[in-house]
C-alpha cells in the first residue's frame, strides 16, 4: 500500500543513495569535519582516560533524576548552540540578499544561499530551538529541582524518566543527523500544509522533521506524566499543597499542559505520517483532504506549548526573585492560581494563529477575547515580582540580573502579543517579522530565566559557584545582541517585511537589517563570555560552602552541597513554606541527628539502549529501509517486554555508609564514581 | 495559611526517620491513570477530525457511515466488547481472594472476547475496503479507517499485555507489582471498552444505517 516515490529505493537501503550525503556543499563540508574531529576528540578523550565504564554505568544506564537533569541540559545547551548557528546563518543571508543588485556567492543568485537551502536553514532553526533547546533544558531544570524541592529520593517513575531522556536524545540525533544524510524539512517548524504533502514534498526533509518531532514529544509526553505523579505522591511529610514551593507548583500545571496537549500533536502528525506513507487524504490538496484541519490541530497543540515553555520560566522568576530580594514571594496564592489560569486560557486561544485564513467574525471575537484575557494573569504575576522587590534587600548577582531583564523581556513580548490578539491590527501584520519579534521576545524570557536558573541552582548540583564577572559579560553582550536584533527586527515588520524570506526585496529595509546582523554578531562575543564563564569555573572549582548565596529559600537548599545522589541523608519533615529559610530563622537543626539507610533504584541500560533502537527505527522510518523499520520495531516491543522482568528491587545504603558520605560530601557528588552494588536487594520495594 | 510562620517548638517535626510511606500500588495506577488521560487526548483528536471529515465535501464522491456501516453489526462488537469488560473484571475479585485461578479465567475469557471484537473489526473493514472504499478513496474514509484502526491496535497491545500477565502470574504469583499491573490492566481495558461505546453512539448509531 506504500504510496510512489520520487528516485530510486532498494530493499536493502530504501531511499538512501551516496548522493544523499551532500559531499559537495561548501557549508555542510567543512561542518561535518568540525563535528567529527570534536567528536573524535571527545570519545578520544573518554578512552584515553579510561572513563568508558564510569560513563556506561553512571551517566547512560543512571536513573538518578539530578543525572537525567542535566544530561538534559547538556543536550539543550548544544542544541542551542546549532540553533544559534542556524539563525546567524538566517541573518548573514538577509544582510546580503537584499535588492535586485545584492551579491550572490557559492552558487546562489543573491547571497550565498540558494532558497531550498535556506528554507532547511530556518525550518531547523526553529524546530531546534522550540523542541530541542528551550524543551530540554526546562524540562532538564524540573527534573533536577522538583523531587529535591519536594523531599522526595527520585521521581515517581525513574526508569520511565530515563526512556523520556533518551527519546528526546533520538529525535534531536535525528535532526542532528539530516545535517550530514539527506536533508531536513523545507516546510518550516509549523509544517505548512499542504505544502508537507507528499505531493508538494517528496524529499525526506518532511519524515525527518516529523520523526524527530513525534518521538521527542512522546517523550515529553511521559516526563508529564511523570512529573505529575512525583508531585502528587511522593511529597514529604508535613508538605502540604500550600507548602509547595511555587516552582513545582508551575511544573505540575506545565505537566498537565503537557499532558493534554503534546498527544493532539502526536494525531497531527501521525495523519501526516499516514498521508505522505501511506497514500490517505487528511491534508491532501485534493480528494477530501483538509488541510485546516492540520492547521487547527497543530495550534491546539502549538499555543498551549508556548505555554509550556514559558510557565516553567515564570517559575524560575518565583523563586529567583524572592531569593535575591531576601523577602517572600508576594501572593504565593495568587501565584498558584495565576499559572493555573494561564494554562487554562491558552487552551482556548489556538485560532489567534490563524485570524487572516477564513474564520467568521464570531470565531475570531471569541478567539481574539480569549487570547486577551491570558494578559490579566500574566498581569498578576509580573506585579508580584514587582511588589516582592518592593522594599526588598536586593543585590544583583547574575541570576538577579537575568530574571529583572526576563520581566523586561516579557513586558515587550507581553504588550506586543496583546497588539496581535486584536485582529484588526493582526490582519495588517500577520505573517510579518513583527510576529517573529513578538514571540522571540517571549523566548528570550524562557532563555533569561534559563540561565538564571543554571547559575542559580548550579552550586547545588556542582557544588561550586560560576565565575560572577564573566557572568556579567555573558549578561551584558547577550543583552545587547538582543536588543540590536529584536528592535530593528520590529520596526522592519511594521515596515511591512514578511517572513521568512531567503531574499528581501525592498531595499529600504537594508539599514535593519545591517543592525540585526551586527546584533547577531554580539551573541558570538555573548557565547565566548559563556564558554569562558564555564572553563573558568571548572578550573577553579571554589567550593561554595552549604549555603553559596547567603539567601537562599526552597526545601531544596537543605540538602547538602553538592546535592548527593541520594538527596536527603534522611527524610525531612516539612513545617513552613520556605523550609530552608524558616529553619534559619528559628534556629531549627539543619541536618539530621542520625542516619537510616536509604533505599534507591539501581540503574538500567535499557532506556539507552531503547532510546537508540528509537532512534534506528525513526531513521529508518525517513529512508523508508523496510527490514529496518519491522526489526526496530520487534525490538523495541521485546525491549518493553524484557523490562517487565526486571522488578527492580533497587539497592539499600546502610546509615553507616550514608554516615560516611555526609562525613566527606564530595564522595557522594553525582559526578563521584560509586561502586557497582548488586541488583536485587532485600527490602521492601516502594 | 502560608504567611503565618509555624512556631518551633521541642515537638517539631523536622526529619522523618521512620522513612516515607509511599504506596506503591497507588502509585503505580495513579501514573497510569495518566497515561489514560493522554491516550483519551488522542482519542479526541481523532473524534474532533472525524466530526470535521464528516461531510459530503471530504467524503469526495464516497458514503459516509450511513452507506458504510450497520448499526446492528456495531451493536453486537459493542456486547462482546462489553462481555470481556465483564469477565477480566469478574476475574480481577479473584485479587481480593488471592485466587490465581479465577484472575487467569478471567483474563482468558476476557482476550478470547477481545480477539474476536477485533476480528470482527477487521472484517468489516475488508468488507469495506472489497467493495471499494478502501481508506485510500477519500479524506473521510481515511479518518474513519484511521480511528477504527487506532481502536483495534489499542485492543491488540491489550491482548498482548493479557499474554504477558499469564508469564508473570506464572512466575510471581499475585504479588504487589503484579497487582499493581493487573489494576492497571483492568483500567485500560474498560478504557478501551468506553472508547468503542462513543465510537459506537458517535459513528455507528449517529451516522450508521440502521
Ligand atoms: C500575553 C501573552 C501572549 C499573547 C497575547 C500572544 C499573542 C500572540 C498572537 C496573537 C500571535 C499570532 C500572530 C500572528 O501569527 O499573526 C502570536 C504568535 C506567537 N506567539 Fe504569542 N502571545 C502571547 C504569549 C506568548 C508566549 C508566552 C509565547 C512563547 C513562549 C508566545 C509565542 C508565540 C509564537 C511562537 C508565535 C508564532 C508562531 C508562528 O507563527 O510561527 N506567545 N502570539
Ligand atoms: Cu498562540
Amino acid at each position: 500500500m506504500q504510496v510512489a516515490i520520487e528516485g530510486p529505493w532498494s530493499p536493502l537501503f530504501g531511499r538512501l543513495t551516496l548522493d544523499a550525503i551532500p559531499y559537495n556543499n561548501p557549508i555542510i563540508v567543512p561542518t561535518f569535519i568540525v563535528a567529527a574531529l570534536a567528536g573524535l576528540v571527545a570519545v578520544g578523550a573518554v578512552l584515553y582516560y579510561k572513563k568508558l565504564g564510569y560513563i556506561w554505568r553512571e551517566w547512560l544506564c543512571s536513573v538518578d533524576h539530578k543525572k537525567i537533569g542535566v544530561m538534559y541540559i547538556i543536550l539543550g545547551l548544544v542544541m542551542l548552540f546549532r540553533g544559534y548557528a542556524d539563525g546567524l546563518m538566517i541573518r548573514t543571508q538577509q544582510a546580503i540578499a537584499i535588492g535586485p543588485n545584492s551579491p550572490g556567492f557559492l552558487g546562489a543568485k543573491h547571497g550565498y544561499l540558494p532558497p531550498f537551502h535556506f528554507d532547511q536553514i530556518y525550518s531547523a532553526h526553529g524546530t531546534i530551538m522550540l523542541i530541542f533547546a528551550a524543551t530540554p533544558l526546562l524540562t532538564g531544570l524540573g527534573n533536577v529541582i522538583v523531587p529535591l524541592q519536594i523531599g522526595a529520593r527520585d521521581m515517581a517513575f525513574p526508569y520511565l524518566n530515563a526512556t523520556s531522556l533518551w527519546l528526546t536524545f533520538a529525535g534531536a540525533a535525528l535532526v542532528m543527523i539530516s545535517l550530514f544524510v539527506g536533508e531536513f524539512s523545507s516546510a518550516t517548524w509549523v509544517g505548512l500544509m499542504p505544502y508537507s504533502e507528499m505531493a508538494s514534498n517528496p524529499g525526506v526533509g518532511v519524515d525527518y522533521w516529523m520523526w524527530a518531532i513525534q518521538i521527542s514529544s512522546i517523550g515529553t509526553t511521559f516526563n508529564s506524566i511523570n512529573i505529575i505523579a512525583t508531585i502528587v505522591k511522593m511529597r514529604a511529610p508535613g508538605m502540604t499543597w500550600f507548602k509547595l514551593p511555587v516552582f513545582s507548583w508551575v511544573q505540575l500545571t506545565t505537566a498537565i499542559i503537557g499532558l493534554t496537549a503534546f498527544p493532539i500533536l502526536t494525531v497531527a502528525l501521525t495523519m501526516l505520517g499516514i498521508d505522505r506513507y501511506l497514500g490517505t487524504h487528511f491534508f491532501t490538496a485534493g480528494m477530501g483532504g483538509n488541510f485546516m484541519l492540520y492547521i487547527n490541530l497543530f495550534w491546539i497543540w502549538g499555543h498551549p506549548e508556548v505555554y509550556f515553555l514559558v510557565l516553567p520560566a515564570f517559575g524560575v522568576l518565583s523563586e529567583v526573585v524572592p531569593a535575591f530580594s531576601r523577602k517572600a514571594l508576594f501572593g504565593y496564592p495568587t501565584m498558584v492560581a495565576a499559572s493555573f489560569s494561564i494554562a487554562g486560557i491558552g487552551w482556548m486561544v489556538w485560532a489567534h494563529h490563524f485570524f487572516t485564513m477564513g474564520m467568521g467574525p464570531n470565531q475570531i471575537g471569541f478567539f481574539s477575547a480569549a487570547t486577551m484575557i491570558v494578559g490579566i494573569p500574566t498581569g498578576v504575576k509580573a506585579f508580584n515580582w514587582l511588589f516582592t522587590m518592593y522594599r526588598g534587600r536586593i543585590s544583583y548577582e547574575t541570576p538577579m540580573l537575568w530574571a529583572m531583564i526576563s520581566i523586561v523581556l516579557l513586558l515587550i513580548g507581553g504588550l506586543t502579543g496583546m497588539m496581535l490578539s486584536a485582529s484588526v491590527i493582526d490582519y495588517s501584520v500577520h505573517d510579518s517579522v513583527f510576529v517573529v519579534a513578538h514571540f522571540h521576545c517571549m523566548v528570550l524570557v524562557i532563555g533569561a530565566s534559563a540561565f538564571a536558573a543554571v547559575i542559580f541552582w548550579w552550586p547545588k548540583v556542582f557544588g561550586f559557584k560560576l565565575n560572577e564577572t564573566l557572568g556579567k559579560w555573558f549578561f551584558w553582550t547577550f543583552i545587547a545582541g538582543s536588543l540590536l536584533v529584536f528592535v530593528p527586527m520590529f520596526m522592519a515588520g511594521l515596515a511591512g517585511e514578511t517572513r521568512r524570506l531567503d531574499y528581501v526585496f525592498n531595499t529600504a529595509l537594508a539599514p535593519y537589517m545591517l543592525w540585526e546582523e551586527v546584533g547577531v554578531l554580539v551573541y558570538l562575543a555573548s557565547i565566548f563570555f559563556f564558554v569562558a564563564m564555564l572553563v573558568v569555573s571548572l578550573w577553579q572549582r571554589v567550593p561554595a560552602g552549604e549555603s553559596p548565596w547567603g539567601t537562599e529559600r526552597g526545601l531544596e537548599w537543605l540538602t547538602r552541597t553538592p546535592v548527593p545522589f541520594y538527596n536527603f541523608a534522611v527524610t525531612p519533615h516539612v513545617n513552613a513554606l520556605d523550609e530552608t529559610s524558616w529553619r534559619r530563622e528559628v534556629g531549627a537543626a539543619l541536618r539530621p541527628t542520625r542516619y537510616v539507610p536509604i533505599h534507591l533504584p539501581h540503574g538500567s541500560g535499557l532506556p539507552f539502549i531503547l532510546g537508540m533502537d528509537v532512534f534506528a527505527w525513526g531513521f529508518a522510518l525517513t529512508w523508508r529501509i523496510d527490514w529496518l523499520i519491522v526489526l526496530t520495531t520487534i525490538a523495541m516491543i521485546a525491549i518493553v517486554f524484557i523490562r517487565s522482568f526486571d522488578r527492580n528491587e533497587g539497592f539499600i545504603i546502610p546509615a553507616e555508609e550514608v554516615e560516611a558520605y555526609e562525613a566527606n560530601i564530595s564522595t557522594a557528588s553525582i559526578f563521584a564514581e560509586q561502586p557497582k552494588r548488586g541488583h536485587g536487594l532485600v527490602g521492601e520495594a516502594h | 495559611m502560608h504567611s503565618e510562620k509555624p512556631i518551633l517548638t521541642a515537638k517539631t517535626a523536622l526529619w522523618a526517620y521512620e522513612g516515607e510511606e509511599h504506596d506503591f500500588i497507588s502509585t503505580r495506577t495513579f501514573g497510569f491513570w495518566l497515561y489514560l488521560l493522554s491516550d483519551a487526548l488522542i482519542f479526541a483528536g481523532l473524534f474532533a477530525s472525524y466530526a470535521v471529515m464528516d461531510n459530503p465535501m471530504s467524503a469526495f464522491g464516497h458514503p459516509l457511515a450511513d452507506g458504510l456501516l450497520s448499526a446492528s453489526r456495531g451493536l453486537e462488537q459493542t456486547f462482546i466488547v462489553l462481555g470481556s469488560v465483564f469477565a477480566v473484571s469478574i476475574g480481577s475479585l479473584g485479587l481480593k481472594s488471592g485466587n490465581k485461578g479465577l484472575v487467569l479465567g478471567g483474563l482468558a475469557v476476557g482476550g478470547l472476547l477481545g480477539a474476536l471484537f477485533i476480528w470482527f473489526g477487521v472484517s468489516d473493514m475488508l468488507a469495506m475496503a472489497a467493495a471499494g472504499n478502501g481508506p485510500l478513496e477519500s479524506g473521510y474514509l481515511s479518518c474513519l479507517y484511521t480511528l477504527l484502526i487506532t481502536h483495534a491496535l489499542h485492543m491488540g497491545f491489550g491482548l498482548l499485555w493479557i499474554l504477558a500477565m499469564f508469564i508473570h502470574i506464572a512466575r510471581w504469583g499475585l504479588d504487589a507489582m503484579n497487582t499493581a499491573r493487573l489494576l492497571c490492566l483492568r483500567m485500560f481495558w474498560q478504557f478501551q471498552a468506553s472508547v468503542w461505546v462513543i465510537v459506537y453512539v458517535y459513528v455507528y448509531l449517529f451516522g450508521g444505517a440502521h
